[in-house]
């Protein structure tokens, strides 16, 4: 993992110090709020409903036990006992102090963790492939190139006051499971046929009001040229992005007005100017970088096999806890765990203090001191024998964290929505618990597979509703709350926008939909190997309109 | 028409409404409602200074119902404001003050 050198102690220290003579004059009322807002807000303090609220940094979402640990102190400490991780990868706090915030910041520091960047037009935190450096799939860990782009860009004065935010994924396996196609830069690590590093760029992809796709500008950007080629994009869209109208200043509006050929060429002329540059970045630069994730030594471990195959005999739980949640590893001594934050009718996301301190020792005992946070609210123990898997699913079992479900229907992502937040329409939250509710079975889950319901409480899709098989938006109509319903997206290497159906269904329907919805699904699917989405692919929307609103009412 | 004012407090961030006695309340039953223009006048001017005094920021007035003599906001957003999420009834204000409510 990396390791902060003395220049980002210093850096992060000096940013909490800066942050805290900043509170204490707002305190006083030395300074405006108009003076304040924007300086809270460059350290992830937002104002929402209830109270303040603070977002966490968790850079690609990797994370070791001592910092999982005082996040749980700082919930139990500062806050009301639990934290809510997010679809950025990040964690956020709904309940602190303004006065606290300082304080927070300083233990943060300690553990080599901030807020910088969470908020703002500026750069944001970089996300990654949660099972980065583990996945069996994958061709290199992406990560040390985003600890690169989370250095060149922290603080970079170019890069502060962009025309809006500027989202950066990146992944290093064909499988994309960091959604790299609706962030703004989408960076997909590969060898080509020399069997070098380099990455397929990808920009101009975002949700929002305006989902867009990414579009891939370049196949092949060899690794010393990340920094140089970036740059170029950067220059582009500072110079060309939309300044005027807010609703048009993501990359995506330059990249759709522009043409992603002129785009492309547009970069390209301006990194001839920057290929040679100090910006190319030194091999024994990659390398100490990437030194910093090297794989932890794993031991064989081949004793495992024999022992999960009886276990799994005796015990149908954890046989499909194993099989829904263990993905993988690179190591076939090892599995990929994912700790599901999804239990029936909970909140998406959120863990208690306990629950994160339980994480934290099993992360320490049996997953080489690391966990991630992945883009689906859930999280992961990278590095797990298969000979201790029984002990990690009683442990998880304990804390109600072994449900079997990543990936399943109830495996739903959901933004806060309007319970918490200051800029929903509609609540979010418990429309995931009552689907969540009414598909509890186990059994139904496996029948129906694979499917992703995404839910965003408005437009600005926190919630990935765009991206969803199943995609739910609440909005606000006459004073009330209604979900509109798309179909069809995917967030993945085969990224589609989700199409809307017919009009919004109000709370106590939505769910009603939705297995309407899922029942259609059943009964056309050619067989149980066709997905979800496969299907809908195959089919259409219109016997999904058909069943929502019956054959008259077509135009819906 | 029924309008309160409200703001969340400066220091913690918690949600607070006017009240009649002048002071922020942390909760919206006993909050000052205006019922007429001039009232509104009042209580925005009353908003005003208390921003400009640092005491409360994100200040708004709203529009609210009477309910069996309480205090009902018309919008959801309000409403949540007003208790806490609704799904965790043990947060928020309706978990602070049940003891209170229920005397
Ligand atoms: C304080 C609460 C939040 C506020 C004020 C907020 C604000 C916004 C806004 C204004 C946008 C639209 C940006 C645009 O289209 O230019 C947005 C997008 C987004 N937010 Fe949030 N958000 C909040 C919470 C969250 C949470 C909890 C998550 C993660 C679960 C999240 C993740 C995202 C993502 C993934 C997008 C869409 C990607 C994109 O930028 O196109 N946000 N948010
Ligand atoms: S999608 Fe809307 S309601 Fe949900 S968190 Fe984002 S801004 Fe808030």
């Amino acid at each position: 993992m990396y390791r902060y050198d003395e220049f980002d102690h210093d850096f992060v220290g000096q940013r909490v110090a800066q942050y805290r003579d900043q509170v204490e004059r707002r305190l006083s009322g030395e300074i405006t709020e108009d003076a304040f807002k924007p300086l809270r807000l460059m350290n992830g303090v937002y104002l929402q409903l209830h109270a303040y609220m603070l977002r966490v940094a968790i850079p690609y979402g990797t994370l070791n036990s001592t910092q999982m640990r005082r996040l749980a102190r700082i919930a139990r400490d500062y806050d009301k006992g639990y934290g809510h991780f997010t679809t950025r990868q990040n964690i956020q706090f709904n309940w602190p102090k303004l006065s606290d915030t300082p304080a927070i910041l300083e233990e943060l520091a300690e553990v080599e963790m901030h807020a910088i960047q969470t908020s703002g037009n500026c750069i944001r935190n970089v996300s990654a492939d949660h099972f980065s450096g583990a996945a069996a799939d994958e061709v290199a860990d992406p990560r040390p190139y985003a600890e690169i782009l989370r250095q060149w860009s922290s603080n970079h004065p170019e890069y502060s006051f962009l025309p809006r935010k500027f989202k950066i994924a990146v992944t290093g396996a064909e499988r994309d499971r960091a959604a790299i196609q609706v962030h703004d830069i989408g960076l997909h690590l590969k060898r080509n046929e020399a069997g070098e590093l380099g990455f397929a760029v990808y920009v101009g992809g975002g949700q929002g009001r305006t989902p867009m796709i990414a579009r891939k500008i370049r196949d092949f950007l060899p690794e010393a040229d990340l920094l140089s080629y970036t740059t170029a994009i950067m220059r582009v869209y500072n110079l060309n992005g939309r300044r005027d109208n807010k609703y048009k200043a993501r990359i995506k509006i330059l990249v759709h007005e522009t043409g992603e050929a002129e785009f492309a060429r547009q970069v390209e002329a301006e990194w001839d100017k920057l290929k040679a540059s100090e910006l190319k970045l030194p091999d024994a630069d990659l390398r100490a970088i990437a030194a910093y994730f090297a794989p932890p030594e794993l031991q064989d471990r081949a004793e495992g096999w024999a022992g999960l195959a009886a276990r799994k005999k005796d015990d149908e739980g954890f046989a499909s806890w194993v099989r829904q949640n263990v993905t993988p590893h690179k190591h076939p001594d090892y599995g990929v765990v994912t700790i599901s934050l999804k239990p029936i009718g909970g909140v998406p996301g959120d863990a208690t203090d306990v629950q994160m301190e339980a994480i934290a020792d099993l992360a320490e005992r049996y997953s080489h001191d690391e966990i991630r946070v992945s883009h689906e609210q859930n999280l992961v123990l990278p590095h797990v024998a298969l000979a201790d898997l029984e002990k990690v699913y009683h442990a998880l079992l304990e804390q109600d964290l072994a449900t079997a479900n990543a990936g399943l229907i109830t495996d739903i992502i959901a933004c806060p929505g309007l319970d918490y937040c200051a800029l929903a329409n509609a609540r979010s939250i418990p429309v995931a618990q009552e689907i969540s509710n009414r598909f509890a079975s186990a059994q139904r889950q496996q029948e129906i597979g694979a499917l992703k319901i995404k839910i965003s409480g408005c437009i600005n899709a926190c919630g990935h509703h765009h991206v969803g098989h199943i995609g739910l938006l609440g909005v606000e109509k006459k004073g009330a709350e209604l979900y509109q319903i798309t179909l069809g997206g995917s967030g993945d290497e085969n990224t589609s926008i989700g199409q809307i159906v017919g009009r919004g269904f109000e709370p106590e329907k939505v769910t009603d939909a939705v297995e309407t919805i899922v029942d259609t699904y059943l009964g056309l699917r050619e067989s149980a190997e066709e997905t979800f989405i496969d299907a809908y692919r195959r089919v259409g929307p219109e016997p999904f309109k058909e069943a929502l609103y019956g054959k008259t009412s077509r135009a819906a | 028409m029924m309008k309160v004012l409200t703001a969340n407090r400066l220091t913690d961030g918690i949600a607070v409404w006017l009240g009649a006695n002048g002071r922020w309340l942390e909760r919206i039953d006993h909050a000052l409602i205006a019922r007429h223009r001039e009232a509104v006048d009042a209580l925005e001017q009353a908003g005003q200074s208390a921003f400009h005094d640092n005491l409360i920021v994100d200040v708004a007035v709203i529009d609210v119902d009477e309910v069996d003599g309480e205090i009902y906001p018309i919008r959801l957003r309000e409403r949540i404001r007003a208790k806490g999420p609704t799904f965790r009834t043990d947060l928020g204000k309706q978990a602070e003050f049940q003891q209170a409510s229920a005397a």
